[in-house]
């Protein structure tokens, strides 16, 4: 990024010095090869040229681009404000040159990207959610929400990465590297990255074997998944925990739980463990419409019920548990009303605003009143696992139907095009780069080494009180007494 | 005994703040063994919960509570109800620990009566000890006298490894003086009982007591058994087990585990594996049947090993004399 900034720099400054030679003015470019990023410039003395010989208003569009391009970086790198301001003000020192040399024109579309630029990228938007929240004895929240140009371009990023980097999941289990059980989460991005917009490092995050993302979003690396998912060395459980096991201690996220519904006990108990403790925090025990029918489920919330323990019960709907539809197991599939004395909220599960809007009305819930139940009616586009082609028990058309007019990604794509917050060309720059993230973790991945013999050992126990005891954990069977 | 596991677990709460108990019963009623009498008027209703009948999810909580660094008491009221938590032991408790690659530790006690009383039927007559063995990260300790209770108890709320603590139902109204300094047994350590030379005899909980009462016999009879409470289940201390098996060359196990997949079988096969060529003859074991324990007083005896089998057992092993 700092790179892409650094150059954008040079290439005005090199402008603005005047020392011409064959670099040129921006184009619009389709050109996708570029190294940087920023685009073939044509030639400043063809340009010159033109604009001195008659002055059109073609140039405008010409700086407009350069403007947005600039901003564009800023806003999408979430670079720093000085380092932009300064790319902008060697912009704007150019413009002063259009000015000098005739090119009045220029100056207004210049002057209001500038503006937008100086602004900072963090100012205030406020939308209006599209798909109302249906509520169980409690207000629902309101539906206009306040996000910024940063977080909504922050969305489609990391949106994008976990996209990426599922697809690369689903192609590394095809080629053997990801072996046994592997769950993927594409499609329901925008629960986990919703949910982390309205939450901070105090809260804790649980969840099941869908737990890629939610590891990404609570402070993982995407190298971390790789190397776990092949059970390489480097992986975020030391190649020791899979798929299904991932967790993340210093980010709150406690997990990555293989069966299902066991998680959401635990999720009590985190929640039960901030109030002892006194922290400000709410746990987010997540689990999924299959699990939405286990007992213990409804025993944990029985007890923070009780004991008005600050427990956000997130029921990600993705209408299918494995091969059985919703309507196919649970008597009631009105998940958030099934809380009965916990109030619920249902929320359109594919728009991280309302995820967002959702999450933080019920945190300030919790912190006050005990649980509360969030029923996100999501969609998953892969099967329940790699093993199941996920389309014998629903048709293709409804998954097809549901990438075209929910798909999380591309209403984000949409917000940012129509408040013009990024242009088509950027979101395709952004995109570039979280492929090329992706791909970078995945080539560094695979070149991570299977953990050593020994660690089978390893983590068994924790070595507390006691006596050189020849125990479970021995590697050697045998005894040899000294 | 319920007495010292209470002093155990009240100054250990009074050491450490994170310490909290929780289980059926535990809070006003003051434990249904009275090992919590007295917790709720001197700690709170917040580190003394009263939970509803829900042995599967308030388990979950406690390990749920434990990973973040609480630590938890966990009772069961008869440790047969556990059996409702076995998922999230077997699943949660002992493997967090390894599937997070050592981020978490779960330093959580399970604790609560089990074994064979006095009619109390087939399903509160369990013993556990045999289910959980084999899995992986967890702790077992058999207390069984009011000293070890004490210690076993302390230790175990100390250890940063999940604990299960295994009491007896009938030796809770056991007397001895203990210590009033503070004091913390070893959770890996076997307790020697009465030296010998002759046989090593392996028990531990209330076999322990059937042991003592044979032993009078076969001192009689001109034997010299070398008794140890093997104290630890998992793992067992096959030092003091070993340095016993080099003294005397034979070994007996008497436990109140079923006869299949107990205790007694893995203690057996770890003992032949390690010691083989200090055995004279074969490792002899006597556990109880493999049968649901009958509510029939005669019959509920027959289940389990009588000091009488075991002075049989011991003279075929060493010989008549």
């Amino acid at each position: 990024m700092a790179k892409r900034m650094q150059g954008i720099m040079e290439s005005i400054q090199t402008l603005c010095s005047g020392d011409h030679g064959n670099e040129g003015f921006m184009q619009d470019d389709e050109d996708e090869e570029e190294e940087n990023g920023v685009g073939r410039l044509t030639s400043w003395a063809e340009l010159l040229g033109f604009g001195l010989a008659v002055f059109s208003e073609a140039i405008a569009p010409q700086l407009q681009c350069f403007c947005d391009r600039t901003l564009g970086f800023a806003v999408g790198q979430g670079g720093s404000r000085e380092a932009w301001i300064k790319a902008v003000a060697m912009a704007m020192s150019l413009v002063r040159k259009a000015v000098k040399k005739g090119w009045v024109g220029a100056l207004a579309p210049a002057a209001r990207v500038m503006s937008q630029a100086l602004s900072t990228a963090s100012e205030p938007i406020t939308l209006d959610i599209p798909v109302p929240f249906k509520a169980h004895k409690v207000e629902t929240p309101s539906v206009t929400v306040e996000t910024s140009a940063q977080e909504l371009t922050n969305f489609f990023k990391t949106m994008f990465i976990m996209r990426r980097m599922e697809i690369a999941a689903d192609s590394l289990y095809k080629s053997k590297f990801i072996r046994g059980f592997c769950h993927l989460y594409d499609g329901q991005e925008a629960v986990c990255v919703g949910m982390e917009a309205a939450l901070n490092d105090k809260d804790c995050i649980i969840t099941a074997y869908r737990d890629h993302c939610t590891h990404l979003g609570r402070g993982g690396s995407v190298l971390e998944v790789f190397a776990e998912l092949m059970g390489r060395k480097d992986g975020c459980s030391l190649g020791k925990g899979g798929s299904m096991h991932m967790y993340n201690k210093k980010g709150g996220f406690y997990g990555g739980n293989g069966i299902v519904g066991a998680q959401t006990p635990l999720g009590a108990g985190l929640a039960f463990a901030q109030k002892y403790l006194k922290v400000e925090g709410v746990t987010l025990a997540m689990y999924g419409d299959g699990a939405a029918n286990q007992g213990q489920l409804f025993e944990a919330m029985n007890i923070s019920a009780l004991w008005n323990l600050p427990v956000i019960y997130v029921c990600e709907n993705n209408h299918y548990g494995m091969g059985t539809a919703e309507w196919r197991s649970a008597k009631s599939p009105e998940y958030y009303k099934r809380g009965d004395y916990i109030p619920g909220l249902k929320v359109d599960g594919m728009d991280c605003l309302a995820v967002k809007q959702a999450v933080k009305y019920a945190k300030e819930y919790a912190l006050q009143n005990g649980p509360m139940v969030l029923e996100m009616d999501t969609y998953r586009y892969h099967g329940h696992s790699m093993s199941d082609p996920g389309s014998t028990y629903r048709t293709r058309d409804e998954i097809s139907g549901v990438r075209q007019e929910r798909d999380p990604i591309e209403r984000i794509r949409k917000l940012l095009l129509s408040n013009n917050i990024a242009t088509v060309a950027e979101l395709k720059t952004m995109e570039k780069e979280a492929k090329k993230e992706v791909e970078d973790a995945l080539s560094k991945a695979k070149e991570s080494p299977s953990p050593d013999s020994d660690e089978l050992f390893t983590h068994v126990y924790r070595k507390g009180y006691g006596a050189k005891a020849y125990g479970a954990d021995r590697k050697e069977v045998v005894v040899k007494l000294p | 005994m319920f007495e010292a596991l209470r002093e155990g677990l009240s100054e250990e709460m009074e050491r450490d703040p994170k310490v909290c108990v929780i289980g059926e019963d535990v809070g006003d009623y003051g434990g249904s063994y009275k090992v919590t009498k007295g917790f709720s008027e001197k700690f709170g209703s917040w580190r003394v919960l009263d939970t509803p009948i829900a042995e599967n999810s308030f388990t979950g909580m406690a390990i749920g509570s434990a990973m973040t660094g609480l630590r938890p008491v966990v009772e069961g009221m008869n440790m047969g109800f556990l059996l409702l938590a076995y998922n999230q032991i077997a699943n949660n408790c002992g493997m967090l620990h390894y599937t997070s690659g050592g981020q978490f530790t779960i330093p959580i006690v399970i604790r609560g009566p089990g074994g064979v009383g006095r009619q109390l039927g087939a399903e509160h007559s369990q013993r556990l000890e045999s289910y959980f063995q084999s899995v992986p990260g967890l702790q077992m300790v058999a207390c069984s006298t009011p000293y070890n209770a004490k210690g076993l108890m302390k230790a175990a709320i100390r250890c940063e490894n999940p604990v299960i603590l295994y009491e007896h139902v009938l030796l809770y109204n056991l007397k001895e003086k203990i210590p009033d300094e503070e004091y913390v047994c070893c959770l890996e350590e076997a307790e020697m009982v009465r030296p010998g030379t002759e046989i090593t005899i392996l028990t531990y909980s209330r076999m322990r007591y059937h042991v003592t009462q044979a032993a009078k016999t076969l001192v009689d009879r001109g034997y010299d058994p070398e008794i140890i409470d093997i104290r630890s289940l998992k793992p067992f201390d096959m030092y003091t087990i070993g340095e016993s098996v080099r003294k005397t060359h034979r070994v007996l196990i008497v436990e109140e585990c079923m006869r299949t997949g107990g205790i007694g079988a893995s203690l057996r096969s770890a003992i032949m594996e390690s010691f083989w060529d200090e055995l004279d003859g074969p490792i002899g074991c006597l556990s109880s049947q493999d049968v649901p324990t009958p509510y029939s007083g005669p019959l509920e005896e027959l289940t389990v090993v009588q000091p009488h089998q075991i002075v049989t057992a011991v003279e075929n092993l060493c010989g008549k004399k």
